[in-house]
């Protein structure tokens, strides 16, 4: 192949994002498209590596469902394959698979008689719910015990912070969510066990949304409670970094109150670190979410992905993986997004 | 309220197979309605009631597949032709009354009249000549074998369906007993069409006292009562809702805090039953299962050495004190088995002293193994895993126990664990295993479901519950099928006999214990188990709640 004569010193891919910048389009809206259109290949990566890993499972869904009914007959099985599209070679199985996912159809779970779609779809609000409530709470009492630990290092309130920290940190969170069924529920019978709303309780309006946040109290505090820990520890050492940063210095030979110093200028660039954490943690989070939900009985879609993987529903497993990594691409692209609203020196380029 | 594991289920399948005996070889038979037996308050109606159910079934249509958690809902819905009841005898349901004729070739049911489907659609005998030709026959795992005889059913009204055989099934009325595994199934919605992919498995129609509501998946399933009910009265509840709860300790909680009125097949830890059993809100009992008479054992793999020698075998019986594990492990919930035809089968069963039997003996199993040429060196004489069937602690520290008993006659046994899947493949696919231990429901009759577990034939990879120790004996062979086609109660018996002594010296499979599930319910629900497949199979028409 030869060059072109015209630009020997640009590559193809140069001119084109030569040509792209030249467009008027804002910054951040070209960022944005750009890492989603970056993310296409990543997430056809996450689609094979998570088909090939699936394969490596023994047993499939036909067998599972035989079992469950304690008894089958050879026929049943093939019946049950062949409906599966489990009796085809494994390359025609993903085969099929991508060319549906490329007309955006996610495929049927078989276990649950209801398309994959269907099922995340009517899933995602309760996880949502969990994990957004459970993000705050744990961002805000991280944040705010990080700060009050920093701001008086070593003294006992430090001290009592980080003991509380350290202790919630190696709580197994089902271990947690047990014991305070055990107490809320069990013995004071103030909080319900299980579920995310009174079943036909036929309530409305404000008193649907009491009972709904009735149920949510103790799955939300069992899941934000560990990283809580976590944030109130980052949050610490980023804010005892950046107490002697120069500029603090400078704020203070200014005569700033320590307040002002401490809420006004090392805690907005303390949050840096923990908005990066909680980048990663967002991902994550669904694993968390899993043991919570399972517990709590609460219909979202860590446990539907737990289940999933037990009943080899492939296509339901691979359905909510698929939802996953473009959760943690879109919140990867949102916390860049927000590195720039804390810290005016990041661009977007 | 009872408190301590019993047992009605012998009476129950005895008291079954004199039926048999009368209706299929002493002639023309009608049986007459008997009323359930009621506790001795009168009935209150009203009110809701909470189930707890795991795993969420896939849909909820048990004429097509029998998961026992689909059978839990659906039998709620959907109602059989009789049913079984725990006071022993054969109860009409949408059958008024039936006469098998003297040769046992053909079956008459007169159908109650005035039952409509939940649509509003008659019930009529043609759809129980579809339930039972197109939809049991062909799609029910066990109805393939159950209905292989029934040649027509013929309609010559509307209320009359008549079954023709190719030659007499004595097992067919118990397999027609019971909302979990013969419920009559719609033909104007599931006929002609692909059942399996029919969008109404997931919004069953049925005639039962319970019309299905809504299905919030992964959550709950609702039904409310039926106000068009034949049984006029009844249901008396208002509403049933079946939450999926998975968590066994979520379980345990939401009984104990009073969130949950009722859970079946033993849904909560053995270790937790002890502080439920302690609860005067909660009743326990073991009755309705004697329908699927769940046994525990252990498969031995035959292939390979040294489980391939029957001597070993034998000392691995004798070493395991099953007494001792049904006291401690199991705390008292089962009963330890002598024989592959448990107890409550009593019309096959095998009384202790007839056949081999294998009481705890170290001395034995040791002389057992050295005679085997396993000699013990340095305290071991070989290494097995075992493979107890995942399906939570109970079943763990069952192989835990095995483990320790083996130890102390030189077996090193290590556990292997697992998910269901993979203990699927592993045993019924790959055979790469020594010894498992898991359940199998024994049912009724033993062409159901012990038969599976001995034939030769049974050895099919891929099938689950299906004979995977290897084991193939021609006289095995013969006597299962000829007791398979045998009219004659006592020979039939006889040669059952004859099979649990074969059995019980070749050893592929070695009896641990009778399983006693139970259901744990509040104490303010009565008339929750009615009939011999209990939760599983009962529609709740008579249960109720008593006001506080």
């Amino acid at each position: 192949m030869t060059m072109p004569i015209t630009s020997p010193d640009l590559t193809l891919k140069e001119k084109a994002r030569a040509a792209f910048s030249r467009l008027p389009v804002p910054a951040g809206v070209r960022f944005v498209a750009g890492r989603l259109v970056r993310a296409i290949p990543l997430l056809f990566a996450v689609v094979l590596f998570n088909f090939a890993l699936l394969q490596l499972a023994p047993g499939d869904a036909a067998e599972v469902l035989a079992g469950e009914s304690g008894s089958a007959t050879a026929e049943y099985l093939a019946d049950l394959k062949a409906r599966f599209g489990l009796d085809q070679p494994v390359h025609v199985q993903l085969a099929n698979y991508v060319w549906r996912l490329v007309q955006l159809d996610l495929g049927f779970s078989f276990r649950h008689n209801e398309p994959v779609l269907d099922l995340l779809l009517g899933r995602l609000p309760a996880t949502l719910l969990l994990m957004i409530s459970s993000v705050v709470l744990a961002v805000a009492v991280g944040a705010l015990l990080g700060v009050l630990a920093a701001s008086r290092v070593n003294s006992w309130r430090d001290n009592l912070i980080s003991v509380f920290a350290m202790l919630s940190f190696a709580t197994p969170v089902f271990w947690l969510g047990l014991m305070m069924i055990v107490l809320f529920s069990v013995n004071l019978g103030w909080l319900p066990s299980s579920g995310m709303a009174s079943i036909a309780a036929g309530y409305t309006g404000i008193d649907a949304v009491l009972d709904v946040a009735r149920h949510m109290v103790m799955p939300v505090v069992t899941l934000a409670m560990f990283y809580v820990a976590i944030y109130t520890r980052v949050m610490r050492a980023a804010m005892l970094e950046v107490f002697n940063q120069d500029y603090v210095t400078t704020a203070r030979a200014k005569g700033l109150s320590q307040r002002r110093i401490t809420w006004r200028h090392v805690v907005r660039n303390a949050l840096l670190p923990l908005t990066t954490l909680l980048g990663v943690q967002i991902g994550t989070m669904l694993g968390g979410s899993v043991l919570v939900e399972t517990v709590f009985s609460w219909p979202g879609l860590g446990r539907l992905a737990f289940e999933a993987v037990y009943q080899r529903d492939v296509n339901l497993l691979l359905g909510i993986l698929l939802m996953c990594s473009v959760l943690v691409v879109v919140t990867n692209i949102l916390v860049d997004l927000a590195y720039t609203r804390l810290d005016p020196r990041i661009r977007i380029r | 309220m009872n408190r301590t594991p019993k047992t009605s289920e012998s009476l129950v399948i005895s008291r079954l197979f004199a039926t048999f005996a009368r209706c299929a070889f002493a002639g023309a038979l009608t049986i007459a309605a008997a009323a359930p037996a009621f506790a001795e308050e009168p009935p209150t109606n009203g009110g809701a009631i909470t189930f707890a159910l795991s795993p969420e079934p896939p849909f909820v249509l048990t004429s097509i597949n029998t998961t026992l958690q689909m059978g839990i809902v659906g039998s709620k819905i959907m109602e059989p032709l009789m049913a079984l009841g725990v006071d022993l005898e054969m109860r009409p349901v949408l059958a008024t009354s039936w006469e098998i004729s003297p040769d046992g070739l053909t079956y008459t049911f007169h159908l109650r009249e005035g039952v409509t489907w939940h649509d509003g659609e008659p019930f009529t005998s043609a759809d129980v000549q579809f339930t039972i030709m197109d939809v049991l026959k062909k799609l029910h795992p066990r109805g393939r074998s159950a209905f292989a005889k029934v040649t027509a059913v013929e309609t010559p009204d509307e209320h009359t369906a008549i079954l023709k055989l190719s030659e007499p099934a004595p097992p067919l009325l118990v397999a027609l007993a019971s909302g979990y595994e013969a419920p009559m199934t719609p033909k104007h919605v599931f006929g002609g069409t692909d059942i399996p992919a029919n969008p109404a498995i997931n919004q069953p129609i049925g005639t039962g006292p319970f019309v299905f509501k809504e299905w919030e998946k992964g959550n709950y399933i609702l039904l409310e009562k039926n106000p068009d009910y034949w049984d006029a009265g009844k249901p008396h509840l208002d509403r049933i809702v079946f939450r999926i709860i998975n968590d066994a300790s979520a379980r345990a909680a939401g009984l104990e805090s009073g969130e949950i009125d009722i859970a079946g097949l033993s849904p909560v830890p053995l270790t937790d039953m002890v502080r439920l059993q302690d609860d005067p809100d909660l009743t326990i009992t073991t009755d309705g299962y004697a329908y699927m008479s769940p046994f525990m054992l252990m498969e031995v793999n035959t292939r390979k050495p040294p489980l391939d020698d029957r001597r070993v075998r034998q000392a691995i019986a004798y070493a395991v004190n099953r007494d001792l594990m049904t006291k401690i492990v199991w705390m008292g919930y089962g009963k330890p088995a002598t024989s592959p035809i448990p107890s409550p089968v009593e019309a096959f069963h095998a009384a202790e002293g007839t056949i081999p039997a294998y009481p705890y003996d170290t001395a034995k199993a040791e002389a057992l193994l050295d005679e085997a040429g396993y000699p013990m060196k340095g305290g071991k004489r070989f290494s097995i895993t075992i493979d107890p069937i995942p399906l939570g602690t109970d079943y763990v520290r069952t192989a835990e126990f095995i483990k320790q008993q083996l130890g102390k006659v030189g077996i090193d046994a290590s556990i292997r664990s697992q998910d269901l899947p993979t203990f699927f493949k592993r045993v019924y696919t790959d055979y790469d295993f020594d010894i498992d231990s898991l359940y199998y429901g024994a049912f009724a009759d033993p062409t159901q479901g012990v038969q599976r577990l001995f034939w030769s034939k049974s050895i099919q990879p891929g099938v689950v519950y299906s004979n995977p120790t290897g084991y193939a004996n021609p006289e095995m062979d013969r006597l299962l099928e000829a007791a398979q086609s045998e009219n004659d109660p006592e020979k039939r018996k006889a040669l059952y006999l004859d099979m649990q002594a074969l059995a019980m010296t070749d050893l592929s499979v070695i009896p641990l214990m009778e399983t006693r599930f139970a259901t744990i319910a509040s104490a303010k629900l009565k008339n929750h188990t009615i009939t011999a497949d209990g939760v599983i199979g009962g529609s709740f028409a008579d249960a109720y709640l008593i006001a506080d």
